[in-house]
């Protein structure tokens, strides 16, 4: 019933190296299923001489396609070298977040440490291509030009602040959208078992948590797709800075 | 439920009160290193099997239906040079036919003119020579007319005169009455 309970890590192979927990735990456990299953859709699945695609050939042809072109739009041609980052960045989230809709599964993705260590990939790729594409040229992202020279002080340092927190607000968004729609179900859940306990017709009640929860399914099921197409999409706008760093 | 109460919770095992799992800093360690290894994983398997494998379908495909499309266009091209080709054979048979019957119809006419020719002239012929007949039968008769007339002059003026009349002078009334 506690609606935080799904979130613990249980070590299921315990690892300790130098005192430190590098225990397979099942975060661990599904973290590798994801790619196991991102493996079996866009490796297994795929014949290399279909013309015509089956059925999960076509899942994963059209999830290519989708975020070939999603970083071609947001970071153009040369944003193609990213292409890998940003499918391998979509299909983990998007994976994660799906596999935790099954009952007494984990959401890897519900974890700050996971969320951030993913936007501070990101983060330092367009930091690293940044500075060695363009070299101090980078620096102009943080200079909007046509701004009165007055207030180019104080943009530049909204600039930079908002450029240093990026990983925060792309890390925070994603973790807490799932944490959040998870306690969400979970609360509406116990709510169900809860007034099924009542006696007599005050059982009946369940039926409206069990609806809200039917329709928070829904809504959780579109933000886990949506989470990740977001973080996806922001990665291509932030490696588009590094790339093209003039406003 | 049960399966989770065997594992150790992470969360509960050294403190004695919980902490929010996601905050759980003792858990990070474990968490970074898996998702080290399996992000990493899946960005390995990604970006040199996966995609390029994907793509390589991909361009096949496009290959394949650009070679297809232009074999199509080919073979389009070639049915129509081969309609054009049988729309002209047939327009040719189309005026040879109608020459032949042109041709046809006019040797008909030319043959069905002469004949009828011949045949006016033969009626015409045949005309002439019963006209040629008429007026002789005309003449005999006429011819005969005269012997009537003088033969019946002659009765009628012996019957009356109980005398032959002379036969001048019943040619001559006879002559001056055909004169009137």
């Amino acid at each position: 019933m506690d609606p935080i309970h799904q979130f613990s890590l249980s070590k299921w192979l315990p690892l300790d190296v130098a005192g430190r927990d590098f225990s397979l735990t099942n975060s661990a456990f599904y973290m590798l299923l994801a790619v196991a299953l991102v493996a079996l859709l866009t490796i297994v699945c795929v014949d290399r001489n279909a013309t015509v695609p089956g059925r999960a050939q076509s899942v994963a042809e059209s999830l290519y396609e989708f975020i070939a072109n999603m970083v071609r739009d947001a970071a153009g041609e040369s944003g193609m070298k990213f292409f890998p980052l940003v499918f391998s960045l979509f299909m983990f989230i998007l994976i994660c977040n799906l596999i935790g809709f099954i009952p007494y599964t984990f959401t890897v993705t519900s974890h700050i440490v996971v969320t951030a260590t993913l936007a501070l990939i990101v983060f330092f790729t367009v930091l690293i291509v940044g500075f060695a594409k363009n070299g101090a040229r980078f620096l102009k992202l943080f200079v909007p030009s046509g701004v009165p020279i007055a207030v180019l002080p104080l943009v530049v340092l909204i600039e930079v602040i908002s450029f240093l927190t990026r990983p925060i607000s792309h890390s925070v968004r994603l973790f807490a959208n799932m944490l959040a729609g998870h306690i969400l179900l979970k609360v509406f859940g116990g709510f169900v078992v809860l007034m099924l306990g009542l006696k007599g017709f005050g059982a009946l009640t369940a039926l409206l948590p069990f609806a809200a929860t039917v329709a928070f399914m829904a809504l959780e099921l579109l933000v886990a797709v949506l989470q990740a197409y977001v973080f996806a999409m922001l990665t291509c706008m932030y490696l588009n800075d590094a790339l093209h760093p003039g406003h | 439920m049960a399966a989770e109460t065997l594992n150790t919770e992470l969360s509960h095992e050294a403190s004695g009160h919980a902490v929010f799992p996601p905050f759980e800093s003792r858990t990070f360690s474990s968490q970074l290193l898996w998702l080290a290894i399996s992000f990493g994983l899946l960005y390995y398997l990604m970006s040199k099997v996966a995609l390029p494998r994907i793509a390589a379908v991909l361009e096949k495909r496009r290959l394949t239906i650009a070679s297809q499309l232009d074999d199509a266009a080919v073979m389009q091209a070639k049915a129509k040079d081969a309609s054009d080709a049988q729309d002209k054979s047939i327009a040719d048979a189309k005026t040879n036919a109608q020459a032949l019957a042109q041709r046809a119809r006019d040797t008909l006419a030319a043959e069905s003119d002469a004949g009828r020719k011949t045949l006016e002239a033969e009626l015409e012929g045949k005309l002439a020579a019963a006209e040629a007949t008429i007026a002789d039968t005309t003449a005999k008769a006429m011819a005969n007319v005269d012997s009537i007339a003088t033969e019946a002059a002659h009765a009628i003026v012996e019957r009356l005169t109980g005398k032959a009349a002379g036969a001048d002078v019943v040619a001559s009334a006879i002559a001056a009455t055909k004169q009137s």
